[in-house]
């Protein structure tokens, strides 16, 4: 037992070598490529991408290949991939109301301004298991519209606004926002970190949160104002043109919360906002970080705080799932030392109850300074 | 002639869409007890938070004769220097006693706890004064190791009594202190109480809307309606003869005990 | 901080060993500026948590990321690197970490202790002396003494500004209460030059004595909780207790198996199924270098022999 000690080394190579065996699986079988998964686990890409922080469908891709299809694990090689790219500057801020519709829908409205465009969803779906999957054929076509949708749609939140019913999202903030992957969070924190945390956060955890705020463990009595998805371009204003260039294009998918009026003595009555964005198509996690969103704005409020999705430091302290998931597998690690410690802290107890004697310490306990 | 203790001077407090209180008035001093009546939704609880330095007030000021510097206004020290007074020279005991204990840690630890933060480091003395206000408070010793959570409701109220009074404030609050305990508790505890105070001297300033508390701990009674100071001045005086309506109205609806 | 040397020789190793495309032991340099700072503002404060801008690592959140950022921020191709878990340089954690600076920084890297110029542990300090020109980097899972009585973190700054420490007393008093003595065994609460308390790290208290007063630098790395802090050499650390209750660490009545110190932290290894155990020292080296220079323990139990044993 005392060699198995030893040779942690050749031990570590030969559970790499037996890792890529298991992920390559049954060679007869042909190997994933990186378009495959582009394209047909779109999905999974997405969730990589946003809660990698990166936007990028080929690395994220690998990612997953590489993660053997654990998005977690996917999530934390993009992470780390990210540490290493250098930053060249912040881009102007993206415009969803410019917007390339490919999907918006609203449930406050039973028709709106733009219409009410499906685009591509599960949510029509039957979930029945689709065996004409199992052998790949042909999947239709889709035919195109004779209408073009609008260029620009207007937003419901701007409908609501016209009248004053819901209250004005105004930019604050003038110098660079903060930013949670430079910087540790503070608390309280600050709108844009909170919502940083959240788009990065762990969709799991953001939905359990948000679904307890709909069962009675806080309430915001949210509607889904609107949701859109599709592209949006990414510019930047390089210093020495002056001037802003588009340097390419992204998938986003925001959702828009209307939730519970307030009023003041001051000001009257008006619905409250839950802002959700993710990249690629993610309406599951955009919803709850919108519901969140609004959650843990009850200090700010002025409401009452008595439940877990209004708690701050507890979502913004647990959302990260790289973070989670390495705490909780540390476990893993070595703790013979400490374990150590406490079997001679139990053994002396022991040995001292056994005597009865409460203050009396047998096994002995010295005060010795350093070691030979 | 003794310095005042506590000096509220023109308080209001405006929540957002409600009023809190409004212009209140009064002075505290050395030893005595100061009650503070009214039904609820009066806004005694809230000039409580004002006075104790848990709420800042919207307007007006509280001052307190501190040891070192004298009268200061409690909004104007640091926190640092808030936090130190009110773990010392305040006591505060809350209504609901889960607010003002730790429950997760033995009844002793509870009483030594701000010994311990003002750098008390022998385990056997602060055990023995642990003991010493156990007995103080009429908890059986052999509780000391015990936690709160076996207490029942008059224990837990005479343990936050007993965890406030360890570094002998001059000043002590106290929040509806007998709600929700049986008469037979309550009456055991009033007696404690006033025990104590007059023992050692200690200011008071009690909310409360029962009447037979006041009669029987307050030298001074302030009569609150509506976020408003409506009558003031000796307890029996004002127990025995009520001048405002109001005060008349709550004297005349108690039951006689 | 050592510097970076012009030689051919070293930089040649450094172009050899060192991963493609990345920056010398991984982090680009204005990760490495803001880390320093951070470690220099630590040194200054002896015992406070400066927060710093944690970077996302090759290794999992938790398996020593803090550690690793601080070492990879203060090393130089000049410098020795030793790396511990538990006491033992053959460890997978050891064996990770010591692999990854090998190969992003070619550094050469020892098993020796007084060899190291920089040695990054995970739970126990050496039992050798460490000297002035040395760099000690722990890995720290939960920075915040105050954690377990004060989930809040916008409270416990608060608590350690205002040096409002009475709370950790009051778990010294319970211990005392329920058993009679102090029961915490590892990450026992230190303070710091008579001001902010620090938690050492999960090394069990046996290891708290060797940071008072210590000659080497001492630099504490939190990289999930994104914190660091340090104690500077000759520096006073104090483990909390009672007058009545002095601090006091463990002790074995037995000695070590293969060299036979009585004096260093030992490991418990059960040697069948029968419940024989034998007890080695923790710190694999410490055992190595006292069984060179001719020390000898009982040995192992006798059923078994002694295979191979470097």
């Amino acid at each position: 037992m005392y060699v198995a000690v030893k040779g942690g080394d050749a031990a570590i190579e030969n559970s790499q070598t037996l890792l890529a065996e298991e992920r390559r699986g049954d060679r007869r079988v042909p190997e994933l490529t990186l378009d495959q998964i582009k394209n047909q686990l779109s999905i999974s890409v997405d969730r990589v991408m946003a809660e990698g922080s990166l936007y990028d469908r080929d690395l994220a891709a690998l990612a997953i290949k590489q993660a053997r299809g654990d998005i977690v694990e996917a999530i934390f090689l993009l992470r780390a991939y990210r540490t290493t790219l250098p930053r060249f500057g912040n881009t102007h801020p993206i415009d969803t109301a410019k917007m390339q519709i490919r999907r918006r829908i609203s449930a406050t409205f039973k028709d709106l301004p733009g219409g009410q465009i499906l685009g591509p969803s599960f949510d029509y779906t039957h979930r029945l298991l689709d065996f004409s999957l199992v052998e790949n054929s042909d999947s239709p076509v889709a035919e195109e519209a004779s209408e073009n949708i609008l260029a620009e749609m207007p937003r419901v939140t701007e409908l609501l606004d016209d009248e004053g019913l819901i209250e004005k999202e105004i930019d604050v903030n003038e110098q660079e926002p903060f930013d949670v992957t430079r910087n540790s969070l503070k608390f309280p924190a600050s709108r844009e970190a909170r919502l940083q945390n959240l788009a990065r956060g762990d969709e799991g955890f953001l939905l359990a949160l948000a679904y307890s705020t709909q069962r009675g463990w806080g309430k915001t009595h949210p509607f889904a104002g609107e949701i859109r998805m599709g592209e949006v371009g990414v510019e930047i204003i390089p210093e020495e043109l002056g001037f802003p260039i588009e340097v390419g294009e992204i998938t986003v998918t925001e959702c828009q919360m209307v939730n519970q009026f307030k009023g003041s003595a001051t000001i009257p009555a008006q619905f409250t906002r839950g802002y959700g964005l993710t990249f690629g198509h993610n309406e599951r996690k955009a919803m709850s970080m919108g519901i969140l969103d609004r959650s843990l704005r009850s200090k700010e409020l002025g409401e009452a705080i008595n439940a877990p999705a209004q708690d701050e430091e507890f979502v913004l302290s647990h959302s990260c799932n790289v973070e989670a998931s390495g705490f909780v597998q540390h476990l893993k690690l070595p703790h013979y030392v400490d374990f150590q410690s406490e079997l001679v802290t139990v053994r002396a107890l022991r040995k001292a109850t056994t005597f009865s004697e409460k203050k009396e310490d047998s096994t002995g306990s010295k005060n010795v300074e350093g070691a030979e | 002639m003794t310095n005042v203790l506590l000096s509220a001077k023109n308080l209001s407090h405006h929540y957002a869409s409600q009023v809190g209180c409004i212009d209140i008035n009064f002075d505290i001093y050395p030893g005595e007890v100061l009650g503070v009546v009214g039904e609820s939704g009066s806004g005694k609880t809230t000039l409580l938070k004002n006075i104790s330095g848990l709420l800042q007030p919207s307007s007006g000021s509280v001052k307190f004769d501190t040891r070192l510097d004298g009268l200061k206004d409690i909004y104007l020290l640091s926190e640092p220097e808030r936090r130190l007074l009110m773990r010392t020279d305040w006591g505060i005991v809350f209504q609901n006693a889960r607010d003002g204990l730790r429950m997760n840690v033995s009844a002793g630890a509870n009483v030594g706890e701000r010994l311990m933060a003002i750098g008390a480091r022998n385990y056997g003395d602060i055990r023995n004064e642990a003991t010493d206000w156990l007995q103080n408070v009429e908890i059986g010793l052999e509780r000391i190791d015990h936690y709160p959570e076996t207490f029942s409701g008059g224990m837990l109220q005479r343990l936050q009594i007993a965890r406030n009074l360890v570094t002998k404030p001059r000043l002590v609050f106290m929040d509806e202190p007998t709600s929700g305990l049986d008469v037979s508790v309550q009456a055991r505890l009033l007696d404690l109480i006033r025990g104590l105070v007059s023992q050692l001297g200690i200011a008071c300033i009690i909310v409360s809307h029962d009447l037979g508390v006041m009669r029987l701990l307050s030298n001074r009674l302030i009569v609150m309606h509506q976020g408003r100071v409506v009558e003031q001045g000796l307890t029996d005086q004002v127990l025995d003869d009520p001048q405002h309506p109001y005060t008349q109205l709550l004297v005349s609806s108690i039951l006689p005990v | 901080m050592t510097a970076i040397s012009g030689e051919q020789k070293k930089s040649s190793r450094l172009k050899e060993k060192t991963l493609d495309g990345y920056n010398f032991a991984y982090l680009d340099d204005q990760t490495k500026r803001m880390i320093r700072r951070a470690t220099l503002k630590a040194v200054a404060i002896p015992g406070y948590q400066v927060p710093f801008g944690s970077r996302e690592m090759p290794l999992p959140f938790g398996w020593g990321t803090g550690g690793i950022q601080v070492t990879a921020s203060i090393i130089g191709i000049d410098d020795t690197l030793k790396v511990i878990d538990q006491g033992a340089d053959d460890t997978t954690n050891a064996v990770n970490i010591r692999r990854f600076f090998a190969k992003t920084a070619g550094v050469e890297t020892t098993e020796n202790t007084s060899d190291a110029s920089i040695i990054q542990t995970r739970h126990r300090i050496p039992e050798a002396k460490l000297k002035s020109d040395q760099i000690i980097v722990y890995q720290v899972p939960i920075p915040e003494p105050l954690r377990w009585i004060e989930p809040r973190e916008e409270e416990t700054r608060k608590m350690h500004a205002l040096t409002e420490y009475g709370v950790m007393h009051v778990g010294l008093y319970e211990n005392i209460a329920h058993f009679g003595k102090v029961t915490t065994s590892y990450n026992y609460p230190v303070q710091v030059n008579d001001h902010y308390v620090m938690s050492p790290s999960p090394i069990p208290k046996f290891d708290n004595p060797k940071m008072d007063e210590m000659p080497a630098l001492q630099l504490f790395g939190a990289g999930r909780e994104k914190r660091i802090y340090a104690v500077p050499p000759y520096t006073k650390v104090k483990s909390l207790d009672f007058e009545d209750h002095p601090f006091e660490i463990e002790s074995w009545s037995e000695c070590c198996a293969l060299c036979g110190s009585s004096s260093s932290f030992l490991d418990e290894v059960i040697t069948d199924d029968k419940g024989s155990r034998m007890f080695v020292c923790s710190d694999s080296n410490f055992c190595a270098n006292r069984r060179a220079k001719g020390h000898k323990g009982p040995g192992l139990p006798r059923k078994f022999e002694i295979k191979d044993i470097e």
